[in-house]
């Protein structure tokens, strides 16, 4: 128990995906201009990689990795080359499915989320963490709790990024620096707070 | 005499006269050796005539017993080692000074006050004049006033240098402080992250060999002293409390940044801005709630192998910058809440965070500094959720006063 959560608590805030990975950075800087949008993209992304990452490790574990396939009498097989490819499937295939269900019973939700839903398969974060999955060779409970929990990361980073946002509203930035400009600033500077758990291994 | 004087030399800045282009900057001298000649129009101010530029004053004004008992404290710190080794001292431009104005001895205040002012001055005097330099020329170019803003971003970052810091490195950061923390942004009060931390925070991390372990805080080459965070991170508190009483520490006759060390001084300018209101006493004491808190928590926890966990919260705020960020950095209304219901969670956020990064991370050793920019992150966020509350409150208030005739 204890180690799933110091994994949960890792993957939110030290190895947060968006502020010290920096993946899914076009959906960050993007869509976080509103608060309300943020919170709804945030909780896609966490539905998402909480579906996609177990998944995804189901499949490596018993198809795809170096000797999985010894159940079926083939134990020299290695299906690794087709990992990218499986995941990418996998990843829009779940975004279909969970679109189709949001639409059918949360239609308020689905409609909330509008075109966000779709972009979320292009979305890096989400190959990133099945690709981390895979690398640091996470069971599937693991899998489980660092699919949510960076999920929940990329959340927070971008619902406080909106927040941000929505504060330099007021401000009165150089006119070459508006929009993208002050926004990769801002999120650089946010790295220096999410800097403060630098260094934390649980 | 002063404003005939004064005036006379406005003239030239006025719309069409030669100098009209350095109006900002003609108006801040002015402002700052007559009181502002414009009275506020329109409704921004709701009581009193406080403005910006008493607010930052008093500030000002409220550091300088911690900058004064700092000074004297880097003094002391030094004299006491050169007292075994007075050859440390080498023969620079600062010691010729030193010889000139005073002796070494560490029991004369003279003596060490002297010695601490010939490294915080210089400090200072960088500070204040690279962030002047770019305080005006943004406010040339940009045509904003320069605001009074900057005087307590500079007094705030000189004070939390080492006292033995390269002057280069001071220029270097108020530069990223008031440049890309604060005036990109467009001024005062436009900024979300604390300007002099975001200065402050770039050094630690561009320079960490001058911003931390055991070489710079006492202002002498080539003595090595760890301050009592750094000790405690390895020997936890039986290590400090050997060195170190809390009374040393409530003090500030310890090795530290120049401003940060004495609890008291900080305390006596903190009740000062308390009872100005010029500090919010919510941030404060949310702030102290959640280093109570958590620092409890962790002391019932224990931890065989980490001995900060058994730091207990009396001891974490008065060690370090903890008292120095609470009361002049953590407060600062820019870049925290500024509805009271955020104020709590913010203080409270700030408290959990410098506990658990001072004991979990042994990266830092100390925490408050990365504590207060986290916790800037989430002040806007805080506050949209206060609002988003008022406003559903009051939503409803109105629905009732309806239903009801």
């Amino acid at each position: 128990m204890e180690h799933y959560l110091s994994l949960f608590i890792t993957s939110v805030f030290i190895e947060n995906i968006a502020l010290t990975v920096f993946l899914g950075m076009c959906t960050f800087l993007a869509i976080s201009r509103r608060i309300d949008t943020a919170l709804g993209l945030g909780a896609a992304v966490v539905v998402v990689l909480g579906l996609t990452v177990p998944l995804n490790n189901l499949l490596y574990n018993l198809l795809l990795r170096d000797g999985a396939l010894a159940w079926a009498g083939l134990p020299g097989v290695s299906l690794d080359f087709v990992g990218l490819i499986t995941y990418i499937g996998v990843i829009a295939a779940a975004v279909q499915v969970l679109e189709m269900f949001l639409d059918r019973f949360v239609p308020a939700l689905y409609n909330a989320l509008g075109v966000f839903l779709p972009l979320i398969t292009v979305n890096c974060a989400i190959l990133g963490a099945s690709l981390f999955m895979v690398e640091k060779d996470y069971a599937f409970g693991e899998s489980v709790v660092y699919g949510l929990g960076a999920g929940v990361g990329w959340a927070l980073a971008i619902v406080l990024l909106a927040a941000v946002r929505e504060k330099l509203k007021y401000s009165d930035v150089p006119a070459g620096l508006r929009g993208l400009g002050i926004t990769f600033i801002a999120t650089g500077l946010m790295c220096f707070g999410f800097l403060s758990f630098g260094g934390i291994s649980l | 005499m002063i404003r005939e004087f004064v005036e006379k030399f406005a003239e030239r800045f006025q719309p069409g006269a030669p100098l009209e282009k350095w109006y900002p900057a003609w108006d801040a001298v002015e402002n700052f050796v007559l009181s502002s000649g414009a009275r506020t129009t329109g409704a921004s101010h709701i009581r009193d005539g406080v403005d910006m530029q008493r607010i930052m004053v008093l500030v000002w004004f409220a550091t300088f017993p911690a900058m004064f008992w700092g000074m004297y404290n880097v003094g002391w710190q030094a004299n006491s080692a050169l007292m075994g080794n007075p050859e440390l001292l080498g023969d620079g431009l600062q010691a010729w000074v030193i010889g000139l104005l005073s002796g070494s001895s560490p029991d004369s205040i003279w003596d060490c006050l002297v010695y601490g002012a010939v490294h915080f001055v210089p400090i200072y005097a960088v500070t204040f004049m690279v962030g002047a330099f770019w305080e005006i020329l943004f406010a040339v170019v940009r045509r904003h006033e320069i605001n009074e803003g900057f005087f307590v971003s500079s007094v705030l970052f000189a004070l939390c240098c080492p006292p033995d810091v390269p002057l280069w490195q001071v220029a270097l950061g108020i530069s990223f402080g008031i440049v890309i923390g604060k005036e990109i942004f467009g001024g005062t009060g436009k900024n979300f992250l604390n300007p002099a931390l975001t200065g402050r925070a770039f050094l630690y991390l561009a320079y960490p060999a001058q911003w931390s372990g055991s070489h710079v805080w006492v202002a002498v080459d080539g003595y090595t002293q760890a301050t009592p965070l750094g000790i405690g991170a390895t020997d936890g508190l039986a290590g400090i409390s050997a060195e170190f009483s809390w009374m040393d520490a409530f003090l500030g006759v310890l090795p530290g940044s120049v401003g940060e060390v004495s609890t008291l001084a900080i305390a006596l300018g903190g009740a000062f801005l308390l009872i100005t209101r010029v500090a919010s006493w919510r941030i404060v004491l949310a702030t102290l709630l959640g280093t109570i808190a958590t620092a409890s928590l962790l002391n019932w926890i224990g931890s065989d192998t980490n001995p900060l966990f058994a730091l207990p919260w009396y001891w974490h705020i008065v060690l370090g910058g903890y008292a120095f960020g609470l009361i002049f950095m953590a407060t600062e209304p820019v870049s925290g809440p500024t509805t009271n219901r955020g104020r709590w969670f913010y203080g409270f956020l700030i408290g959990f965070m410098v506990v658990l990064i001072r004991v979990m991370n042994p990266g830092f050793p100390e925490g408050m500094m990365f504590a207060i920019l986290f916790a800037n992150l989430f002040a806007p966020l805080f506050d949209y959720f206060a609002i988003r509350r008022n406003a559903k409150i009051r939503a409803a208030r109105a629905e009732r006063l309806r239903a009801t005739p």
